[in-house]
């Protein structure tokens, strides 16, 4: 069986996760990869889950928020932009490969670009390979 | 040990043709901590929400997980049924097994397998759920309306109506908007100016409704119930306390500008009134027209006026207002046609747009409502062009619903006025109106040529000594699958109402989201077309998409309805998930302090620790991964929690 990566999403309440819903009511396809964790805005997002989630076995990460100037909270993803950017840096430097961890803005009104980032991030995992530099315990679980 | 239950929802087919719900529903009764797992065929319906509420007594349950649609959709729904069970609302989570897994798949097995892990994720998630308990603020009973079109003028008047004090605001100097520019409106043919001036001199006269013309909107702060708006005065240089509207100045001046209101067609003094029944009836200064800002001479106005009302060295003033809720009705712009250069727009005279014809036949209009061209002549033979720029992937996808409409009033009062020969040249006819298709119909009784397809092109050129001095409108039939060249002396193009210049900026300002094209985003296109994401926030008319004129007033009266949902009351609840901050663990950096867009968290120098408070807080989440000693958490979005629903995701 062809691998299937497993990404954790985590996606901010106004521009992302509306984002992906009307990707659904555009009754959109794309990879059913991702497992989307809801959060309010990105700039909620603490390094840690991102360490987290490849801990727990994570073959992806994909962190999505509002277009840099228009959070709903007015400056929270330029503080998340900075943030996950070392983040970014933190995770390469500690042994991760490139392009495990993806950071996207996308809008509401931004459905396409959701479905094509999942499906773009989907096959770059499957080139990548299973995650297991961070992987902490047992293998997989079961379920794919 | 929590008790848990998990209510699966078919959402008729919508959910259960891709996902096998049941084995869903079975899977999650095998959980750890959960008692009790079913489905059903609407879950929101009475039935459902009673079955949950049944199960919740029976099973004494303390969580619940409803896997239905997207949360944006039904959160609020069923945090009212577990509340009305006797639980606390926060003790829900919802999974979203339509809009993010049923609707983008195909494939059973991959949609089953995903809703299988979303479900254990929230099961994980649920166990750390904590009850949370409301905050109530106070909420302003004023209403601000931006926009003094058609649309926000129905809006305030309405809510003016039910006692509420509206604060209008609108940049231009008068009020009225594009419905004061036309002539006759489709398909009754009543005139505009006479269903609409009777609405402009309302708002005038109403002591409740405050009118700000020249005014825009500067800065927005605050929330739902509580919003504070600074608003900018634009320098008049007029006095308009002391101007009595003798109307002396604009006789004298000599200056003049490009008449807006008559879509440059023509020219206007430099201290005007934009049009005889604009509301308020007292005349602005265009500094880039006026003589004496031009030339540091004149001051003829000055020197007239009775009431020494000029003021040239007026500046802009600002305003601070308190409202509970805003209403944005900012409505579109048309379409720049000049860059369709296959038209010819703007370099061939005979080609107009529709608001400069909307121009040509109002009585109020620089031809006195006489269609004569730009050479002075009147039209023997016109092309009226459908679909400019609108239902065009290049440009706008969209149909602006209006073209079709007015184009066929164009025809009627073309052949009215001119006994020409008149062409309608459509992609398709839509007429989804009340009273439309009968409109259409008499069209066709009134000989009008109708011919399918779109116009490639208008020149002057051509060959045929029969064409010459003619603009000759090439296109294809596609009823007979020719291709054919329409001699004729006007073009009237209809271009695409597209969202205003400044959309993008507006919808900063109000923190608003825009749909692609810059039209503003309703909450949810059936179930909430006038809220948006801004909770207190509502929208009506075109500036959410194209729209006629019944539609606007419809919206405008909604909007009002749906403000006053919040205005109507003295306090309102708010979301309880705010940050709090533990104060033996927080070590007094003030990173939070600095961060928060709100000005929450203040740093109590007796403790030397930051306190966060709740009135203000809006639960974004940003000081609490911004607090280096884990100090502070998000209710409802801790650290735990969502670590936990990670674990949950990851195992299956």
């Amino acid at each position: 069986m062809d691998f299937e990566p497993r990404i954790i999403g985590i996606a901010c309440n106004w521009c992302t996760y509306t984002g992906a819903d009307l990707a659904g009511t555009t009754r959109l396809k794309y990879p059913q990869n991702v497992r989307t964790v809801r959060v309010m805005c990105s700039s909620r997002i603490n390094p840690s889950f991102v360490i987290r989630a490849f801990q727990l076995g994570a073959d992806g990460v994909l962190v999505g928020g509002c277009h840099p100037g228009d959070c709903h909270y007015g400056t929270g993803n330029l503080y998340a932009r900075r943030k996950l950017a070392i983040t970014k840096k933190l995770l390469e430097f500690a042994g991760m490969e490139p392009g495990r961890f993806r950071v996207e803005w996308i809008s509401a009104s931004e459905g396409n670009k959701y479905a094509e980032v999942v499906e773009s991030f989907t096959n770059d995992l499957k080139a990548l390979g299973p995650q297991t530099r961070f992987r902490i315990g047992k293998e997989r679980g079961g379920g794919q | 040990m929590s008790r848990i239950g998990v209510f699966v929802c078919h959402c008729g087919l919508n959910i259960a043709k891709t996902v096998r719900v049941s084995e869903l529903a079975e899977f999650a009764g095998t959980l750890p901590d959960v008692v009790v797992a079913a489905d059903y065929k609407f879950m929101c319906s009475t039935p459902g929400q009673e079955m949950i509420q049944n199960d919740i007594r029976k099973h004494n349950l303390d969580r619940v997980i409803v896997a239905a649609c997207s949360p944006l959709m039904h959160e609020k729904t069923f945090r009212k049924v577990i509340e009305n069970a006797g639980l606390n609302q926060y003790l829900l989570s919802i999974v979203n097994v339509r809009e993010q897994d049923a609707w983008v798949t195909e494939n059973e097995d991959e949609a089953t397998a995903k809703a299988k892990a979303l479900i254990n994720g929230a099961v994980y998630r649920a166990r750390l759920l904590q009850p949370l308990t409301a905050r109530f603020i106070d909420v302003n009973p004023d209403v601000m309306v931006v926009g003094g079109g058609i649309a926000g003028i129905q809006a305030a008047l309405e809510l003016a109506e039910t006692g509420k004090k509206v604060y209008l605001v609108e940049r231009n100097s008068t009020i009225g908007g594009h419905m004061a520019q036309f002539d006759k409106t489709f398909p009754t043919l009543d005139c505009s100016a006479c269903i609409l001036t009777p609405k402009m001199d309302a708002v005038l006269q109403n002591p409740r409704i405050d009118l700000m013309t020249s005014c825009e909107v500067e800065e927005v702060k605050g929330f739902v119930g509580n919003f504070d708006v600074k608003i900018r005065q634009k320098a008049r240089y007029v006095d308009h306390d002391k101007c009595n509207a003798c109307l002396a100045c604009t006789e004298k001046c000599p200056g003049k500008g490009v008449s807006e209101w008559d879509e440059g067609l023509v020219k206007r003094k430099a201290i005007y009134i934009p049009f005889p029944q604009a509301v308020p009836q007292k005349p602005v200064i265009d500094r880039d027209a006026c003589v004496y800002f031009k030339t540091g001479k004149c001051r003829l106005c000055e020197k007239v006026c009775p009431q020494g009302a000029i003021a040239f060295g007026q500046q802009d003033t600002f305003r601070e207002i308190k409202v509970g809720a805003v209403i944005l009705a900012t409505g579109y712009d048309l379409m720049d046609t000049k860059p369709l250069l296959q038209y010819g727009y703007g370099r061939l005279p005979g080609v107009y747009h529709a608001l400069e014809v909307e121009r040509l036949f109002n009585a109020a209009g620089p031809t006195g409502g006489k269609v004569v061209m730009r050479d002075g002549k009147e039209p023997q033979s016109i092309a009226i062009l459908h679909c400019i720029g609108s239902r065009d992937k290049n440009h706008y996808e969209y149909c602006s619903r209006v073209c079709c409409m007015y184009s066929l009033k164009f025809a009627h009062l073309l052949k009215e006025k001119t006994h020409g020969d008149v062409y309608q040249l459509y992609i398709d006819m839509r007429a989804p109106g009340k009273a439309y298709e009968e409109f259409y119909n008499r069209l066709v009784e009134e000989d009008v040529k109708f011919i399918r397809g779109k116009a490639a092109r208008v020149t002057d050129q051509s060959d045929n000594p029969d064409f010459a001095g003619k603009l000759i409108v090439e296109v294809d039939d596609t009823l007979t699958g020719s291709f054919i060249r329409i001699p004729v002396d006007m073009v009237v193009l209809s271009p695409a109402m597209k969202p205003r210049a400044d959309a993008k900026e507006m919808a900063r300002l109000f923190n608003l989201s825009t749909d692609k094209y810059g039209f503003f985003m309703e909450r949810h296109p059936k179930l909430a077309p006038l809220s948006t994401m801004t909770e207190g926030l509502f929208i009506a008319g075109a500036c959410q998409g194209p729209k006629d004129i019944p539609d606007s007033v419809a919206q405008g009266t909604g909007a009002a309805a749906e403000a006053l949902t919040i205005v109507v009351k003295d306090r309102m609840e708010l979301e309880a998930a705010t940050a709090v901050v533990n104060p033996s663990a927080c070590c007094g950096c003030q990173n939070c302090v600095r961060v928060c867009p709100y000005g929450a968290p203040v740093f109590k120098t007796d403790k030397q620790v930051s306190e966060i408070n709740e009135a203000l807080c809006k639960g974004c989440g940003l000081c609490a991964a911004s607090c280096p000693a884990s100090a502070i958490y998000t209710r409802h979005f801790t650290n735990d929690q969502v670590m936990a629903e990670m674990e949950g995701l990851m195992q299956f």
